[in-house]
């Protein structure tokens, strides 16, 4: 907090979990969501979302990486020069994925290689340049972590109502715990088979098209005209 | 015959868009028109054509393990495959600056086509994503990675160019209104990528 000694607050200082600050956390889940709303971060959104598993873990790094890089920006904001700002982000960003990638190898090498180089991508994740561009440049260190946070549970339960729906069509199973018993399927005499479907890249692209239908009429404000 | 198999491979087979989903972001944010869709897509091409040899030098003469060995014997053992996601970033925010400027004073027409997207293409999930598979799948020459770099720009291209197309079709389609815009695209790409999967396990 180096920037903000250099001048006092005069105004009673605000409640840590004040209304405004509450509704940084709560507006991405819903009427800001990073996914289907403001359309960053698709890519990884889509592409490990076979496995409930591999979510999780993205959505942790993912949110690790935004919160602690919002406040590192944050704390930076009047030391980085206007001009060299977006390199200045991606190198902080590299930085802590890097991070990031070093724990994944050393704690789920298993996962970690599933989700290969998608972890590096979360460099070039929109949602974080996004937040910190948007965000941390201009906003105190406090209210940049909640808005992190706030952005990547919004990621995140995209990421895992996917998932979850995948893994439980396309291989009867969530977090490798069985769901459909063995006995149904059609190799032990059953009459089940899973949809081989759902593992497929664009039903990834489908479902999450599904979503944002089902998202936005409840949620009519968002329809675009 | 193997740099042929390489691109064809890179277009349609591992196709960014539909079979890994890099790129989506602008894919979906300027796909509005098929004019902007070209440039764009240009833009791509260009720049994974010029970034991924230029990382592929460095990932093989600085970062892999052993791979400062022709400085000297006791450089053999040094290994700064942990630095690659910084210096992949950096290469690539750097190169597009330094496109943007060549361009900008060499093809005033050209940059005028392309100017606003190149800013944009520095943080594209697909020129990232076009180092790190390049990393991944250990090409054994620079042509390889090359050609592996302009195949996967062209699929990038078609893919963006005949979203755009439908979607400039579509305005004019009865779509459920929660469905408008950001949703019926969604599920298109989905049908495309299956249209895009028939090509699985073509060989050449």
């Amino acid at each position: 907090m180096s920037t903000a000694v250099a001048a006092p607050e005069v105004k009673p200082a605000e409640g840590l979990f004040s209304k405004k600050n509450r509704k940084l956390i709560t507006d991405p889940l819903n009427d800001n969501n990073p996914i289907t709303v403001q359309v960053l971060g698709i890519c990884s959104a889509l592409a490990i979302t076979v496995k409930v598993q591999n979510a999780v873990v993205m959505s942790l790094s993912v949110l690790a990486v935004v919160v602690v890089g919002n406040m590192v920006i944050s704390a930076l904001r009047n030391l980085i020069p206007g001009r060299i700002r977006i390199i200045a982000q991606l190198v902080i960003a590299a930085g802590l994925v890097t991070l990031v990638d070093i724990v994944l190898k050393a704690y789920v090498y298993d996962v970690s290689k599933q989700v290969g180089v998608y972890v590096g991508l979360i460099i070039t994740n929109c949602i974080l340049m996004g937040r910190y561009e948007a965000f941390a440049m201009g906003n105190k260190v406090w209210p940049s972590a909640l808005d992190g946070l706030g952005n990547s549970l919004g990621y995140a339960w995209i990421l895992l109502a996917v998932g979850v729906v995948r893994e439980v069509t396309g291989n009867g199973s969530v977090m490798g715990v069985r769901l459909i018993p063995e006995s149904w399927y059609a190799v032990n005499g059953g009459a089940y088979f899973n949809n081989n479907m759902m593992i497929l890249p664009p039903m990834a692209l489908v479902l999450v098209g599904i979503i944002i239908w089902v998202q936005r009429s409840r949620n009519t404000k968002l329809i675009e005209q | 015959m193997n740099l042929i198999n390489i691109f064809v491979k890179a277009i349609f087979i591992e196709n960014m868009i539909f079979a890994y989903f890099l790129g989506m972001c602008s894919y979906l944010a300027v796909s509005k028109t098929v004019k902007t869709a070209v440039g764009l897509g240009a833009a791509v091409i260009f720049v994974l054509g010029v970034t991924v040899p230029v990382n592929y030098l460095l990932e093989n003469y600085v970062l892999k393990g052993g791979a400062l060995a022709w400085l000297g014997p006791q450089f053999a053992d040094v290994d700064l495959s942990f630095l690659s996601f910084i210096m992949f970033i950096a290469v690539v925010a750097a190169i597009v600056q330094l496109v943007e400027m060549i361009v900008e004073k060499f093809a005033p027409a050209l940059y005028g086509a392309l100017g606003i997207f190149l800013p944009l293409i520095a943080v594209n999930c697909s020129i990232l994503g076009g180092a790190l598979f390049m990393q991944e799948r250990q090409y054994s020459t620079i042509g390889e990675a090359s050609v592996f770099a302009v195949g996967s720009g062209v699929g990038w291209f078609l893919a963006i160019v005949a979203i755009a197309a439908i979607r400039e079709k579509i305005r004019y389609s009865d779509v459920p209104k929660p469905l408008k815009g950001l949703g019926i695209t969604f599920i298109l790409t989905g049908l495309m990528g299956i249209a895009f999967m028939a090509f699985m396990g073509i060989k050449i």
